[in-house]
């Protein structure tokens, strides 16, 4: 090859760095608009100390409603409930609930999910038919009575909600990554890696995990909403973190019998839960056109 | 017949441009091209030249991205871009039909093949139903299928690919169009199928006298079907004219290369020299003035071929042919034949045993236990410094084979002695350091064979790490290097990532990572099917060159006899999991003896005109290996098949000469002596090897005391 031949390709060098979709971002306005919103909650449950007008399980004046006036001159933005604490500031005490949940769990569910999947799709064999099945069973519960067992049994607890999300939502993780490796494992690549001894482990989080990113990304994103809204179900259940704890459900379902008069103290958890769930959706939808850009 | 009206396709000075989030990208620059009613155009190039972007234009179809900027296309005389939504649609069917290189995403698997056809015949020809169904049953009959009926019940997935490929042709005739795009509708299909399916277009054109437009990055199938070609590079025409006029003297520094990088299945080892076109084709993004090809071409001369467009020009007296090139009166054309070293290495001593090498898959069909014969009593020897070829239709156990080797998979039955060990039944996963160093894989896919995550640098240093050759950081930086330097490779591209690569470049990555510990036996699945011809000669050229210097033995599996006859030393002629024919190169294919090895050269594509007369098209499909099978496993569609015998006898393993085995009962005296005696048959039967001449008169003795194989 000559010099002028290989100056020439060197000119026309361009860099790919190896998620060049993840700086992508920026062209995505959906994604954009969606890390916005779960940036303004994660600023929100950050700052809670400070940017919370009252102590969270402060009683002050029950039943007031938004825009009514404390004692100390104060305002209640979003009104107080039955039990006289601030609305807004336990919705901002609840997204740390919230925002500290529902990223470990789903984290420990992608941890458990990624490794079964992996296992499964890349060994085959016994080990994939014992993991699928055993996936099957658990999915074969609706999702909803799963929890209800396990954090009425071991009682209601973070730990407790987190274990509960990992066991309903690992399978269904376990499905979507076994399916990707199966597509992958048949890839010239991987028999290379077979072909210089590579052992199985390296394989699978090496060679074949990161080809899986993309996918098991944007599935995150979204799971990491269904999370928020299962928390939130929980806590609406009474199977949430233990009152007086700030928390999005459980405030919904302290003021049900209370939503026809003071629709307030309903509303406001509500439009909180939504706009998060929705900023994660926004985000995996522009995530995943980014993806299959690609 | 010279038509006095206006042709029917008529493309002037069209350029087209695909206008993407990176920038405008031009794809095909000024081309004029016209066919005329009842003609045959090719137009060659390599992928990403704009031949698929100028044939979906000629049915107004740009994309989403596409406008033409510049020229006009007409159908009969009228003009495609300022046609309605209603005369495209009577432009598409039933003016223009178009089949596509995969048949199989063109047919919609979830609807039955007959109703896909007559559909197709009620919408575009306004047919009650049932006379459709008639005309639908008509063009596959056309098709030569046997049995159209069949063919109608079936779903796309239950015909094999090249009855699929016959009825999107069907699909396509249905509308009765005037012309017939054709986008690489055989590159797909095994060779065997290929020839049928171009027989079945050469019949077409004798009686439909439907005009076609052939695209193809294969210069051997232009030349059988077609009248005219166009050769494509970068978005022009840089020649023109009349099929055997420019494959047998080709006026552009781009063809007469394209035409340098094909081996020649006809010509024998030490005649020919491949040799690839360097550098790879520039995107013409650049504006850059003057020749296109310019950066590649050896006859490259500065002021002239980079100052001003070079204008197409007609070339020679007849007026037959017209070239872009600023000095094609200048070159002198004579084709140059080549004579190569052979091969010299010599080793007797066997490194590779295979010995009654079964692998048998238990399969249920409808509740009853079969067998699939994946591989069946494969025996043969690999001599060590030499490269065997495994060759025969997809499907017949060759990649199966190649897995048993590595390790991938395990043999049913039977040994495979590496040296001294079975490899046949030693998983990947037991094999010792030593063994994997010494036995390594380079693979068909470029897309595949590299992990798109990482740096090609990492992935080959993992491979030089892993294998044991070096450990310390700056040992391992230097063998990388030497690696990459060995398959001419610039050291920078260490640091790419493949998707930044092209398809060539992506092998040679391949290749390197094999080599990391300097195997001693590479298995080399179709290491260049997946490529352009002008990368393919490059590729060839690296593997042959690797293994003198290596002394590395190979083997090859390929369905590309063209491949085959230039790069190995003998051959084995798989059919159905069973070894047809074993033996020398020279021993297998001159003449061929074993029907399967005439029908399978005979198919093979070639550049040579005088060579298409006689050919042996197989009929019938491979049959399924599950089902049991009698006999012969080729009978079912076998040229020279005797009778019965062939049936229900297996036939017995003959030796013709020492090392040359066959599977006939065809006696081998018989073998030799085909049917129709050729004009000039006098080598048949002999044994003497030819003796190449080369072109400057002096005699090349012919590679004496070749050892024979097996």
């Amino acid at each position: 090859m000559s010099d002028a031949e290989i100056a020439s390709m060197a000119a026309a060098q361009f860099t790919a760095p190896r998620f060049a979709w993840v700086r992508q971002i920026g062209h995505s306005r959906m994604a954009i608009f969606g890390l916005a919103i779960i940036g303004f909650w994660t600023f929100v449950a950050f700052a809670a100390p400070w940017i919370a007008p009252f102590p969270p399980n402060q009683t002050i004046l029950p039943m007031q409603s938004p825009g009514a006036v404390a004692p100390n001159g104060a305002v209640f933005w979003f009104g107080t409930d039955h039990l006289g604490r601030d609305i807004l500031s336990r919705v901002i005490w609840g997204t740390r609930t919230v925002l500290v949940y529902a990223p470990f769990a789903t984290a420990l569910a992608f941890a458990i999910g990624i490794s079964a999947g992996l296992l499964a799709g890349y060994r085959r064999g016994w080990l994939d038919d014992v993991l699928s099945r055993v996936s099957d069973l658990v999915l074969a519960f609706p999702a909803l009575v799963l929890y209800i067992v396990i954090v009425s049994k071991f009682g209601a607890s973070g730990l407790n909600i987190v274990l509960a999300v990992t066991l309903a939502s690992g399978p269904a993780i376990m499905r979507l990554t076994r399916g990707l490796t199966l597509a992958l494992r048949d890839r010239a690549f991987i028999a290379a890696a077979q072909l210089r001894g590579e052992p199985t482990w390296r394989i699978m989080f090496v060679e074949i995990l990161p080809n899986a990113a993309g996918p098991l990304i944007v599935d995150a994103c979204l799971r990491l909403g269904y999370v928020v809204i299962t928390i939130g179900t929980l806590g609406f259940l009474g199977l949430g973190l233990p009152p007086p704890n700030p928390d999005w459900g459980s405030m919904v379902n302290e003021s049900r019998s209370f939503a026809l008069v003071f629709p307030h103290m309903v509303l406001f958890p509500c439009i909180a839960v939504s706009s998060l769930v929705l900023g994660l959706n926004l985000l995996a939808d522009g995530l995943r056109e980014l993806v299959t850009q690609e | 017949m010279k038509p006095t009206r206006a042709p029917l396709l008529e493309m002037t000075d069209v350029s087209i441009v695909y206008h993407t989030r990176a920038g405008s990208v031009p794809a095909v620059s000024s081309v004029s091209l016209s066919i005329d009613e009842g003609e045959a155009v090719a137009l060659v190039g390599e992928s990403g030249c704009g031949k698929s972007t100028l044939a979906l234009a000629s049915l107004g179809h740009f994309g989403r991205t596409g406008r033409i900027t510049e020229g006009s296309i007409s159908f009969a005389g009228e003009n495609i871009a300022t046609m309605s939504g209603r005369a495209l649609q009577r432009l598409r069917g039933p003016g223009i039909g178009m089949v596509y290189q995969e048949a199989m995403s063109v047919l919609n698997p979830s609807l039955r093949v007959g109703s896909q056809l007559i559909e197709t015949a009620v919408v575009h020809r306004g047919l009650p139903r049932h006379e459709a169904r008639i005309a639908a049953q008509d063009v596959l009959a056309e098709m030569q299928i046997p049995d159209p009926e069949r063919i109608m019940a079936a779903y796309p997935h239950q015909l094999s690919g090249g009855q699929q490929q016959r009825a999107v042709i069907a699909m396509a005739l249905l509308p009765q169009p005037r012309l017939l795009l054709l986008d690489e509708p055989t590159t797909a299909l095994d060779v065997t199928v290929e020839a049928g399916i171009v027989d079945l277009l050469g019949e077409l054109r004798r009686t439909r006298r439907t005009a076609m437009l052939f695209i193809s990055h294969n210069l051997g199938l232009v030349a059988r079907i077609c009248d005219r070609a166009a050769v494509m590079y970068a978005g022009e025409i840089v020649e023109t004219g009349e099929v055997h006029r420019i494959f047998a003297q080709p006026r552009h520094p781009y063809t007469a290369g394209l035409l340098r990088c094909i081996p020649r299945p006809d010509l024998p080892r030490g005649m020919q020299k491949l040799v690839p076109i360097p550098g790879q084709m520039q995107s013409h993004q650049e504006g850059r003035a003057g020749c296109r090809f310019g950066p590649r071409c050896a006859h490259f001369r500065r002021e002239l071929c980079d100052q001003a467009p070079i204008p197409l020009k007609t070339v020679g007296s007849d007026g037959l042919a017209s070239a872009r090139c600023a000095r094609t009166e200048e070159i002198a054309w004579q084709s140059t034949q080549y004579s190569v070293e052979p091969n010299v290495q010599h080793h007797d001593e066997t490194l590779l045993a295979v010995r009654a090498l079964d692998k048998f898959y238990p399969m249920r069909v409808r509740n009853q236990a079969r067998t699939l014969r994946a591989n069946h009593d494969l025996t043969f020897n690999v001599a060590r410094g030499q490269s065997v070829a495994i060759v025969g239709e997809s499907g017949c156990g060759k990649s199966t084979f190649a897995r048993i080797v590595m390790g991938l998979t395990g043999a049913s039955g039977g040994r495979a002695m590496f040296e001294t060990i079975d490899l046949a039944r030693l998983p990947v996963e037991r094999r010792s350091a030593a063994l994997l160093r010494a036995l390594q894989m380079v693979f068909q896919n470029p897309d595949e064979t590299l992990n798109p995550c990482y740096a090609v640098g990492t992935q080959i240093a993992r491979a030089v790490r892993k294998l044991g050759v070096a450990r310390s950081r700056a040992a391992v930086r230097d063998r990388v290097r030497e690696l990459l330097s060995m398959t001419r490779l610039p050291a920078v591209y260490a640091g790419r990532r493949p998707r930044q690569l092209s398809g060539g470049q992506k092998q040679r990555v391949g290749i390197a990572r094999a080599f990391a510990g300097a195997p001693t036996l590479v298995v080399a699945d179709e290491p260049v099917s997946a490529l352009d011809v002008s990368v393919q000669a490059a590729i060839i050229e690296l593997l042959v060159d690797i293994q003198r210097t290596q002394q590395t033995t190979f083997i090859i599996i390929s369905h590309d006899l063209g491949f085959v006859r230039y790069i190995a030393d003998s051959v084995v002629v798989m059919y159905l999991g069973q070894i047809m024919e074993a033996g020398t190169v020279e021993q297998v294919f001159e003449p061929p003896w074993h029907p399967y090895t005439e029908a399978l050269l005979a198919a093979a594509p070639t550049i040579d005109p005088s060579k298409s007369d006689r050919r042996i098209v197989l009929t019938g499909e491979l049959p399924n290996p599950v089902s049991p099978l009698s006999g012969c496993p080729f009978h079912t569609r076998c040229q020279r098949k005797l009778g019965p015998i062939c049936e229900t006898i297996t036939p017995p393993e003959r030796l013709a000469q020492a090392g040359h085995r066959i599977r006939c009962h065809i006696p081998v005296p018989d073998l030799a002596r085909k049917p129709p005696p050729p004009a000039g048959g006098g080598e048949i039967g002999t044994t003497t090897q030819p003796v190449a001449a080369s072109p400057d008169g002096r005699s090349n003795p012919a590679p004496a005391g070749r050892s024979a194989t097996g």
